[in-house]
């Protein structure tokens, strides 16, 4: 008998140890492939946040510009600068023959010409005289600066001929390329070329789409939210309308896209490819997660607060907005981050609605075309360009990052400002 | 002087009846303590005298519950009126979880009966200094009313129903929550607010009922069994029942 306990204990023992187990595995594996995705990301996109310059000594000729004598600040807007910018190209090899030259002038990028423009504007006395200016390497080269580009491979299968690695190579050696902070990555719009490409179209285009979809879904919602939970009688048919929030919550977004492409575009023929369009199909999304989270933190909210404003002789309306409401406040305003990160991350609505598409200007208001971050994503990681690959993990990291900054907020107001009840 | 009247009060919980027929009059300025076992219906009668029993949407009252010659029980009764002038404390302490000097000014602000910062100043004041609450709080009224001890919180929500002047203050079990000596307390400073308030509470203590009250109403199964002074009711009650209950033979 006394043996038969003394196993049983052993017994209990082992399944509590071997539950311990099985639990602390499970986070360690979760923790593991956590890690593991955030390191191929960081080693795959910090270099993006480089950008490779060629120094390339430019002579501001003012014949070869079609400069007058004493010309004047819209003169020098006006100025033709391809000529000088080729030939400060082809001057890198004075034996080049014209095939040569053509290779020479595509080891950068095709903005070589605004830069040397640049270059004179902010100092118009350097006409007539030489100087160094910083052009942007192509992205191939900028690959091979940043060692991840496949220099042994044939010469046939490399976009970069041996001719150019063999002038990079000289100009490497000569401390004329030069590695800097890609500040374009962040104020550059989409571009074809992979060293020219940037976020700001995408970032303000998610920016737009997620202001338009909070101006939307935050009072629609919370009104629906406060109507049901404290107005609306308890009957079949406000059951009916709970159930149907709670299945919004679970429709598949590509649904709202359809939803928008169908009504907001076909019908009602708003402006294709915008973050009003995209916020507002957004905001549907969003609408079902702010009503449940109002709801929960308006049921949260101890109904003796209630009977004491009651009692005190205050109205429903005055209980529930100087009461209830702003008890509710912190609940609801971190569900309404999370539903708004939510949106943030959603690519298939906004591809439907057009949002996909190639937009090369930074939008200034709601009603231009954009893109949004992950839609950003999606196109670059659709793009043949060995430069693109970094890209798209950097711009990963700049959503990740906006995703953390916005949940760590809404942890904050719930934990700052939610009142303790006693 | 009769305050309150009630005429054959029937309350419904959806399909059960859980008060019978109930004829009270409560007597101007004294207190009137209802006691009676758990269950009994005295805190559903209670919330009837100032209709928060609206609140519950399957709760139903008949009857007439006459204040002031007025039936509140009539449609043309505006409830936000009647509880301005028929405070409330709970059995729990329930401060808003504001600051002191908010929590009793709310009412007044609701209510409109301050036209200026002095003036709610004074209502503060003098409805702190009533709930016998002023000496403690009057150097932190702009903390968090959920801050103070359960015998403050508990006087705090009594300066907060006097705040407003109100003619009536019902009281649902408010020492259940306290210690002896909180419980103490508020009951001295019932026995003064009686100068100026009616006041019924609904007690689970006979004790109290005894030390508190002039009148006593004691409830049974939903039915008010026997009322009448409390002198009477304690030492010399008519009912059967009634007797078996003071003396504690069951509740």
């Amino acid at each position: 008998m006394n043996k038969n306990k003394e196993q049983l204990l052993n017994k209990r023992y082992k399944a509590e140890k071997r539950f311990r187990l099985y639990g602390q595995s499970a986070i360690f594996m979760a923790l593991l492939f956590l890690i593991i995705f955030i390191f191929k990301i960081f080693s795959t996109g910090y270099s993006a946040f480089q950008k490779t310059w060629l120094i390339v000594p430019v002579t501001f000729d003012a014949e070869l510009m079609m400069l007058e004598q004493n010309p004047s600040k819209e003169d020098l807007k006006d100025a033709d600068y391809y000529d000088i910018a080729l030939k400060s190209m082809a001057d890198l090899d004075p034996n080049a023959n014209e095939n040569q030259e053509n290779e020479l002038k595509r080891m950068v990028s095709y903005f070589f010409e605004r830069e040397i423009k640049r270059e004179l504007l902010n100092d118009p006395s350097l006409i007539g005289k030489t100087k160094d200016v910083y052009l942007t390497a192509s992205d191939d080269l900028d690959q091979v600066f940043k060692g991840n580009y496949p220099r042994d491979l044939p010469e046939d299968q490399r976009r970069v001929t041996d001719y150019q690695l063999k002038i990079f190579d000289q100009l490497v050696e000569l401390g004329k390329v030069e590695s800097k902070f890609n500040l374009s990555f962040f104020t550059y719009p989409d571009s074809r070329e992979a060293e020219l490409a940037g976020i700001a179209s995408s970032f303000m285009g998610s920016i737009f789409s997620i202001l338009v979809c909070l101006m939307i879904a935050f009072p629609v919602a919370v009104l629906a939210a406060i109507y049901l939970e404290e107005f609306a009688p308890k009957n079949r048919f406000t059951d009916f309308i709970e159930v149907n929030i709670n299945n919004l919550a679970a429709v598949p977004s590509i649904v709202f896209g359809l939803l928008g492409l169908g009504i907001l575009l076909a019908v009602f023929q708003l402006p294709r490819s915008t973050p009003l369009v995209g916020g507002i199909t957004l905001s549907l999304m969003t609408l079902p997660t702010i009503i449940i989270a109002c709801r929960a933190s308006l049921k949260a909210v101890p109904p003796s607060i209630r009977e004491a404003a009651l009692a005190m002789g205050a109205s429903k309306m005055q209980t529930t907005m100087h009461h209830t409401v702003p008890l509710s406040m912190p609940g609801t305003l971190s569900g309404t981050i999370i539903g708004l990160a939510q949106a943030l991350g959603e690519t298939a609505p906004l591809i439907l609605i057009g949002m996909v598409a190639f937009v090369n200007t930074i939008p200034g208001s709601p009603l231009d075309p954009a893109a949004s971050l992950p839609v950003q994503i999606y196109i670059w990681a659709e793009s043949a360009e060995r430069g693109f690959v970094e890209k798209v993990s950097a711009c990963i990291m700049v959503l990740l990052g906006f995703l953390i900054i916005m949940n760590l907020f809404a942890q904050i107001i719930r934990h700052k400002f939610e009142k303790k009840w006693s | 002087m009769i305050k309150i009247s009630s005429k054959n009060v029937d309350v419904f919980y959806g399909k059960k009846q859980a008060l019978f027929n109930i004829n009270l009059d409560i007597e101007e300025n004294q207190v009137t303590a209802l006691i009676g076992p758990s269950g009994c219906g005295k805190s559903t009668f209670l919330r009837c005298l100032n209709r928060m029993n609206d609140v519950i949407d399957i709760c139903r009252v008949k009857g007439q519950i006459i204040i002031n010659d007025f039936d509140i029980n009539d449609k043309s009764c505006d409830v936000v009126r009647l509880r301005e002038k028929i405070g409330m404390v709970f059995q729990k302490p329930n401060p808003f979880p504001k600051t002191i000097y908010e929590n009793i000014s709310y009412g007044p602000t609701i209510h409109g009966m301050a036209q200026s910062k002095n003036e709610m100043d004074e209502i503060v004041e003098t409805s702190l200094k009533k709930a016998a609450l002023w000496e403690e709080v009057q150097d932190r009224l702009h903390e968090p009313g959920t801050g103070l001890s359960g015998g403050q919180q508990q006087r705090l929500c009594i300066a907060r129903a006097i705040s407003v002047k109100p003619e009536v203050i019902l009281m649902d079990e408010p020492c259940s929550a306290l210690d002896p000596i909180a419980t103490a307390q508020i009951e001295e400073l019932i026995d003064e607010l009686k100068k100026d308030h009616t006041i019924i509470i609904v007690t689970h203590s006979m004790a109290q009922a005894a030390r508190v009250s002039q009148n006593t109403g004691f409830f049974h199964l939903g039915e008010l069994i026997e009322h009448g002074s409390t002198d009477k009711i304690f030492k010399n009650p008519e009912n059967k029942k009634t007797q078996d209950y003071i003396t504690g033979r069951f509740g």
